[in-house]
């Protein structure tokens, strides 16, 4: 009954749209997913990015669109009969079996043969080195531990499709960093496709192939973690990727690929990533944004004036939080300390700044 | 109340090392909760039982022997047993289903409160109600035969079946909250992860919900059965009192208040709370052999 | 997703059992509420006639005026006493670790572990021993048997949800322990006081076996009365015996849907949290 095979190309989401009563919480998504690749959904909470996962699962019933292996359409199939792995945000483990009888549990349902059964399972345990804690229960491990076995359980039945949903976010920090290598090699080694959900662009860009960032249910961007981290082609996105100063401006006119842009009587350079509806004619208004470690002192007469508000040391250097004459706060980074009520300058390089032109 | 203690001579070292322990002004606040316990319930108990070893016979077991010698007697344990566990099984099972259902259902207040009404309608009232829905002339006999299912009036009441309707609706509410609560505290995406493993619902029962409930549903069934063996007003009303529903309350009662032998009413009052501690204690016995944790997925 | 044929067949089955619970449920209660209306109901789907007057008779045939009064009176003080030391006592042990803690706690679960009828019986005679049976005061003691530990096992939970700082802070700012309960405990209790306090109300109507053994002729409240009707019937005409049943369900109807509407309705039984587990 299941489609189980992990012989498919590719994945196709064709218009999937889930509606909540009143509220459509997917309006249509489009993608196309490769084999083995890894595949990361990226937005705020609400953004539907959880849903989608769930729609994938089978969780949740579409209410349009179709989902394709292929050329077999998986929609209409229930859960248990499409044979994916999925890893849930709390784990989801059956607190009443062993760490061996939920990872074996897939295995048992597909009606494997015990030898064969056990010798998956050891194998699945040694792949995220559990050996040994084989026979405890779920409520005796801790968090990373209970991680490992929630991913042994779905890799096990070597799925076509590895689906998981915010898998670190109930972790401490440091060990959401180990998790984070700990998943990725276990991608790299069973060759599988992984969907992964996430709120926390950081994850997003070490692990993924391909990042989608979702934001009210539709797709903002889709591109691997270095496009989307220098050119994100939303200003969503860009908020999502640490462009956290945004500034609003008016174009005064452009200079080859750079928009100028004038902020509060500065004129600044920066990429155009969208135009303003009717193009980018002189007098649109438009918005800036720069991540806070590109934006410095300049020590000239360049640069938009700012108020030093607050300055703290960071180690490396210091960050600093100024105010235009309009009250616009601006975060920067400096070199050196600097005085609170200082006036000064801030600027950044143009391939640095980015412009979008149809800001909200 | 923390004046009180104020007030007392006793030194701040007393108090101090009192509260140390955990007691302090506040503690104090169970004291007249827990002497109205003792006063009202171990303090009777305790009375009934010595005054059960004092019968009008004048020796110790005289009570006891006389209840396990006569059949009129003894007899009433196995009615009532025979009553109560295939009532409390049946609600259990009828009740374990439908909160399964109700528990997908995003609008379960009016549903749930339709089910609970018997709760506010007591015994007495489904008695009396039984006695005219269940009469030969009910509306219960007169639908069955205008649809051509019954020929003849069937007669449930004044019998074994009236007392076992009447438990089987009053009891059922109270089984169905209790079933409902434990089925709503599993983590619902332990069912989730089953079903994308390849789990298809008969096997989810099986292999997650039954054994994470099976503790929960032996407490239910404990109280349940406590409520169908405490059976006195339906087993007179619509069932057969002096005989197949001589239920083991009403030994109790008649002894108390109809052959004024307090003493022999004690005895009786003492075994029936026996009797049923030993089915509670067996139940929860067997309880302790399953999984007992919490049914959400345990966290780190 | 498509369901398959068997599991529509079980949705089926479950919904057509909870229809015919529901079906023979209301069928009763109307047979009770015709029949209370009724002028003259023999052998026929309906009555010859109705008629409001069965409810006058029924009021005086079992001087329903008293009976109702003895009921609020017993009801009203079961509910109020219940709430003075079910609270306190659940506020120690939600917020304190003393030895005898545990004791105590199996204390509070054996009246309601254990049968009415089982310790009623004891219970009448010690009572009637002191001169309480039969008596109104008797009635409202023996009542509080269940009903106290049913508050405090859930207030317990409702008491350990509630940030214990609100309590310091107060004590910080110089309240004793009898003002923080007036000041601070009692207004951020009183939903969950007012919920436990209702559902002891909608118990204690209800409550017939307790009530049954203690109450005398001059201190029968409502069930018990309708018991003896029901016991009796043949020397009242049956009609004035549903009159007095449909009062009593309006009684309890009442409080119940004014009870439903504060609280969820599996804390009904719920007894607190998870008895005894």
């Amino acid at each position: 009954m299941t489609v189980g095979s992990t012989t498919f190309k590719q994945l196709h989401l064709q218009g999937v749209r889930r509606e909540f009563d009143a509220f459509t919480a997917l309006k249509g998504l489009d993608l196309t997913v490769e084999r083995g690749e890894f595949i990361a959904l990226l937005g705020p909470s609400g953004c539907g990015k959880t849903t989608a996962l769930n729609c994938i699962a089978g969780l949740l019933p579409v209410s349009g669109g179709r989902i394709m292996l292929d050329d077999r359409r998986v929609d209409v199939l229930r859960p248990e009969e499409r044979g994916f792995g999925m890893v849930f945000q709390n784990y989801a483990l059956f607190p009443h079996m062993t760490v061996r009888k939920n990872i074996g549990f897939g295995l048992r349902m597909r009606g494997v043969p015990k030898p064969e059964l056990e010798k998956r399972v050891d194998a699945a345990l040694a792949a995220v080195r559990l050996e040994s804690q084989a026979q405890k229960l779920p409520g005796q491990l801790s968090g990373g531990q209970q991680q490992r076995v929630a991913i042994a359980r779905a890799i096990v039945v070597e799925p076509p499709l590895v689906l998981m949903d915010e898998p670190l976010s109930n972790l401490d920090a440091k060990l959401r960093l180990e998790m984070r290598q700990e998943i990725r090699r276990i991608h790299q080694s069973l060759g599988s496709t992984t969907i992964y959900v996430t709120h926390d662009q950081e994850e997003a860009l070490s692990l993924a192939d391909r990042i989608v960032v979702l934001r009210d249910g539709a797709i903002r961007q889709v591109g691997t973690p270095a496009e989307l981290y220098a050119l994100p082609a939303h200003l969503d996105v860009a908020d999502f990727m640490g462009f956290r100063n945004r500034v609003d401006g008016e174009l005064v006119g452009m200079e080859g690929e750079n928009a100028l842009l004038d902020i509060e009587g500065t004129v600044i350079r920066g990429r155009m990533r969208t135009a303003p509806a009717g193009g980018a004619a002189a007098g649109k208004a438009a918005v800036a944004a720069i991540r806070p470690d590109d934006l410095e002192p300049t020590g000239t007469a360049d640069g938009i004036p700012v108020r030093v508000e607050a300055v703290e040391y960071r180690g490396r250097g210091f960050h600093g939080v100024g105010v235009t004459a309009s009250g616009t706060e601006l975060h920067f980074a400096s070199p050196h300390p600097l005085e609170r009520g200082a006036a000064i300058r801030l600027g950044a390089d143009a391939g640095r700044v980015l412009v979008f032109g149809d800001a909200r | 109340m923390s004046a009180v203690m104020e007030g007392r001579a006793d030194g701040p070292t007393l108090r101090q090392r009192l509260a140390a322990r955990g007691i302090d002004g506040a503690t104090l606040l169970v004291l007249p909760c827990v002497a109205l316990i003792l006063g009202l319930f171990i303090y009777p108990f305790l009375y009934g039982l010595m005054l059960s070893f004092e019968p009008k016979d004048g020796s110790l077991f005289g009570n006891y022997a006389r209840f396990f010698s006569e059949p009129f007697l003894y007899g009433t344990i196995f009615k009532t047993l025979r009553l109560a566990f295939p009532v409390t099984l049946l609600n259990l099972l009828i009740a374990i289903p439908i909160a399964f259902r109700v528990r997908l259902l995003r609008r379960q207040r009016l549903l749930t409160t339709l089910l609970v009404l018997p709760i506010t309608l007591g015994t007495v009232l489904v008695a009396e109600g039984m006695l005219f829905y269940f009469g030969p002339q009910g509306w219960f006999n007169r639908s069955l035969m205008a649809v051509g299912l019954l020929s003849t009036p069937v007669s449930v009441l004044n019998g074994y079946w009236g007392v076992f309707i009447s438990l089987v609706l009053t009891g059922f509410p109270f089984t169905f909250l209790l079933t409902l609560s434990y089925v709503s505290g599993i983590d619902p995406s332990l069912e989730n992860a089953a079903a994308t493993l390849g789990a298809g619902p008969a096997a989810r029962f099986r292999e997650v919900f039954l054994p994470l409930l099976v503790p929960g549903l032996a407490i239910t069934f404990c109280l349940s059965f406590v409520q169908a063996y405490s059976v006195l007003p339906s087993a007179v009303l619509v069932g057969d009192p002096a005989n197949v529903t001589r239920v083991i309350s009403i030994a109790a009662y008649q002894a108390a208040f109809e052959e004024y032998d307090y003493s022999m009413a004690s005895a009786i009052a003492m075994i029936m709370g026996a009797v049923q501690l030993l089915v509670v204690v067996a139940v929860l016995g067997c309880r302790s052999l399953f999984y007992r944790g919490p049914a959400a997925g345990a966290k780190g | 997703m498509q369901k398959s044929v068997m599991s529509r067949l079980w949705i089926f089955a479950v919904w057509a059992m909870i229809g015919l619970f529901l079906i023979n449920l209301m069928g009763l209660i109307a047979s009770v509420l015709t029949s209370s209306v009724a002028t003259r109901w023999l052998g026929t789907w309906l009555p010859a006639g109705f008629t409001t007057r069965w409810y006058f008779a029924a009021w005086d045939e079992f001087q329903l005026g008293d009976v109702l009064w003895v009921t609020f009176q017993a009801v009203g003080a079961v509910v109020v006493l219940s709430g003075l030391l079910g609270v306190p006592a659940a506020y120690a042990l939600a917020r304190r670790e003393f030895p005898a803690k545990r004791f105590v706690m199996l204390l509070l679960l054996l009246p309601l572990l254990v049968p009415p009828i089982t310790y009623g019986i004891p219970l009448a005679t010690v009572l009637y021993k002191a001169g309480l049976g039969g008596t109104l005061t008797g009635v409202i003691l023996a009542n509080l048997v269940p009903t106290v530990p049913f508050v405090v096992l859930v207030m317990i939970p409702f008491i350990e949800q509630i940030d214990p700082r609100t309590e310091a802070a107060a004590r910080v700012f110089g309240a004793n322990i009898f003002q923080m309960f007036v000041h601070v405990l009692v207004p951020v209790l009183m939903p969950g006081v007012l919920a436990a306090l209702l559902l002891v109300l909608v118990r204690t109507i209800g409550m017939f076996e307790l009530t049954f053994l203690v109450s005398g002729p001059g201190s029968q409240t409502l069930v018990v009365a309708l018991y003896y009707a029901v016991f009796a019937s043949g020397v009242r005409a049956v009609q004035s015996i549903d009159a007095m049943a449909v009062i009593y369900m309006v009684t309890t109807l009442v409080w119940l849907i004014v009870a439903l509407r504060f609280v969820n309705p599996t804390q009904i039984v719920g007894r607190g949290k998870r008895p005894a587990s």
